[in-house]
């Protein structure tokens, strides 16, 4: 196994999975929590890249994390805005703004469709520099994103057990229910979205400082991986708490990224992954179904034999 | 005090499937009132209930409600003060959270401040939700943590009818809530109901298709066909009334609409 899986894959396949469980993170939001398909993912994600990456070019790297949620939150918000007061079906209103950000991320970037940051300061060089050189140099990267993720899912878990958080759950699980206590499911949808949305972009933000660049079509199929790491992590770690779901979608990122490292190992051409990606997701969402399927084709194929042995005969066999 | 005054509603206008549910329906009901309402489907009893939550907007007329005028009121702002319950008992429950955490959300009603909105469960109103559902006396008490989509049908009609009146509502509406239930959990449902009416006075308006619950429960029936209130009695009136004399009047109203529906035939 060691050739095929060195430490350095799996440490770069768990910083990446960190720093895209952000966008798992959010899709659990927006899809598992709220029940709402938000499709806007692809584009928000460049967006947070993007704009991180102008505020990062100039000079403020930190800065340049909180400006992606914030216009990862605006992203959020226009999304629900067409949903809740525009009457826009929600699968429609992601496409429009993923559409509209197309043109937002080019103009963010200067008109531009690439920009690279190898000449500046990043959280990660940053780090780096403050960070006393010893065994654990190497592990900085990881270091740091771990530190943010945890942070970031301890906050999620204890922001859903508040009185907000348990409305914007109960509005994706009985939107009735939650009129009639006096709660507005607009308004809960509109903050869920945001807060997805903010997720996002900060995940695309710090991609962009992690890869050192930031490309239009960097977002490009971002809800279908981030899907497949929240089916993983769901179907490995199942319906608990809060918290051990949130553990699931970060476990599930991760999972996923070492999965696509051995498959690139294994010499699956770059152009692939997307397929592979949709292969992953295919196979993880039908997984449940199928499996309840051949327990059930087990459980009549048993009682039939068993039928038989005593002398019956079955129909059709 | 729940004053309902001349309130139409029509459904689908101008087209073929037009259909005028509320005629000009007018109502009072005095603090403490509990009345029951019966009628043959399509009366607009529901539609009636749903005018008072604001599911839709009326046409015309004024529903005033504690003396607020709610006519344009927006749904979820009224319903702070509204407590309703449906036939279906999966409609008024989150079914993948816990029975904990749906009463947090049905006791957020209480507090009107914004800050409120971060705020956690604490350990006395975990206290004081066990407390309420030890009255159920349906050991729900000691399943705090499960999720409602575990419980039976009669029990989360229990702790929804619990979370209606968590914070006393001006009015209670009850939408037939105890006939999807067999017949053993829906008396027991029924005599919580009018333990918690009559512990805190609440006024309460219930549908029901029982003529037994119409004339034995509260103290005011209303029977209403075609959108309107075609009959109604309270006081001495009511206690003589028996189930005949209410079936009787039942079929003289339907067989009204009848005769009408030749008359349009005829000519």
């Amino acid at each position: 196994m060691s050739s095929i899986i060195t430490l350095s894959i799996v440490q770069s396949a768990l910083e990446l999975g960190c720093i895209y469980s952000l966008v798992a993170l959010a899709l659990f939001f927006s899809f598992s929590i709220l029940n709402i398909a938000d499709l806007s993912t692809d584009g928000c994600f460049t967006l947070g890249c993007a704009v991180g990456a102008m505020v990062t070019l100039s000079g403020h790297p930190y800065l340049a994390l909180f400006a992606a949620v914030g216009a990862g939150v605006c992203s959020g918000f226009v999304t629900a805005f067409l949903q809740t007061r525009m009457g826009v079906p929600s699968i429609l209103a992601g496409i429009i703004v993923n559409t509209g950000l197309y043109t937002v991320n080019i103009a963010v970037m200067g008109f531009s469709s690439n920009v690279n940051l190898f000449a500046s300061d990043t959280i990660f060089s940053l780090a780096k520099k403050k960070l006393p050189y010893s065994w654990y140099a190497d592990w900085y990267k990881l270091l740091l994103v771990l530190v943010i993720i945890l942070v970031i899912g301890i906050l999620l878990s204890l922001f859903l057990s508040t009185r907000l958080g348990l409305s914007i759950r109960a509005t994706g699980d009985n939107e009735h229910m939650v009129r009639a206590s006096g709660i507005s499911p607009l308004f809960m949808i509109t903050v869920g979205l945001c807060m997805a949305n903010a997720l996002t972009a900060l995940s695309g933000a710090l991609l962009g400082q992690y890869q050192k660049s930031c490309d239009i079509n960097l977002g490009t199929g971002m809800v279908t991986i981030a899907l497949a790491s929240l089916i993983i992590g769901e179907t490995l770690v199942g319906k608990g708490s809060m918290f051990r779901r949130i553990a699931g979608v970060i476990l599930g990122s991760c999972l996923y990224r070492i999965i696509v490292a051995l498959a690139l190992r294994m010499n699956v051409p770059a152009e692939a992954l997307k397929l592979v990606s949709a292969v992953i997701v295919a196979i993880a969402i039908s997984f449940p179904y199928l499996k309840d399927k051949y327990s059930f084709y087990r459980l009549r194929k048993n009682n039939r034999n068993l039928f038989v042995k005593e002398g019956g005969t079955n129909v059709g066999h | 005090m729940l004053v309902i005054d001349s309130v139409s509603k029509t459904f689908h206008p101008g087209t073929v499937n037009e259909k005028k549910a509320l005629d000009k329906i007018s109502l009072t009901l005095a603090d403490g009132d509990f009345a029951t309402i019966v009628g043959s489907n399509g009366a607009g009893k529901s539609t009636l209930f749903n005018a008072i939550t604001g599911s839709f907007y009326v046409d015309e007329g004024r529903i005033v409600l504690g003396g607020e005028d709610i006519t344009y009121c927006k749904e979820h702002v009224r319903s702070r003060v509204i407590g309703h319950l449906f036939q279906d008992p999966l409609k008024g429950t989150a079914p993948h959270m816990t029975i904990e955490e749906n009463m947090a959300l049905a006791y957020l009603r209480a507090s009107t401040r914004r800050h409120a909105y971060f705020s956690r469960i604490s350990t006395k109103e975990k206290k004081k939700f066990r407390e309420q559902l030890a009255l159920l006396d349906m050991g729900l008490e000691d399943r705090m943590k499960q999720p409602v989509g575990l419980l039976s049908g009669g029990q989360r009609q229990a702790l929804t009818l619990l979370m209606a009146t968590i914070v006393t509502p001006r009015i209670l509406l009850l939408d037939e809530h105890t006939a999807a239930l067999d017949p053993a959990t829906a008396d027991k449902v029924l005599a919580l109901t009018e333990k918690i009416i009559a512990e805190r006075h609440i006024t309460c308006l219930m549908v029901t298709h029982n003529m037994h619950q119409a004339l034995s429960l509260g103290n005011r029936t209303l029977m209403m066909d075609g959108g309107r209130i075609v009959f109604h009695v309270s006081g001495e009136e009511r206690k003589k009334l028996t189930i005949d004399d209410l079936l009787e009047q039942f079929k003289v109203c339907a067989g009204k609409r009848l005769d009408n529906d030749r008359i349009l035939l005829i000519s």
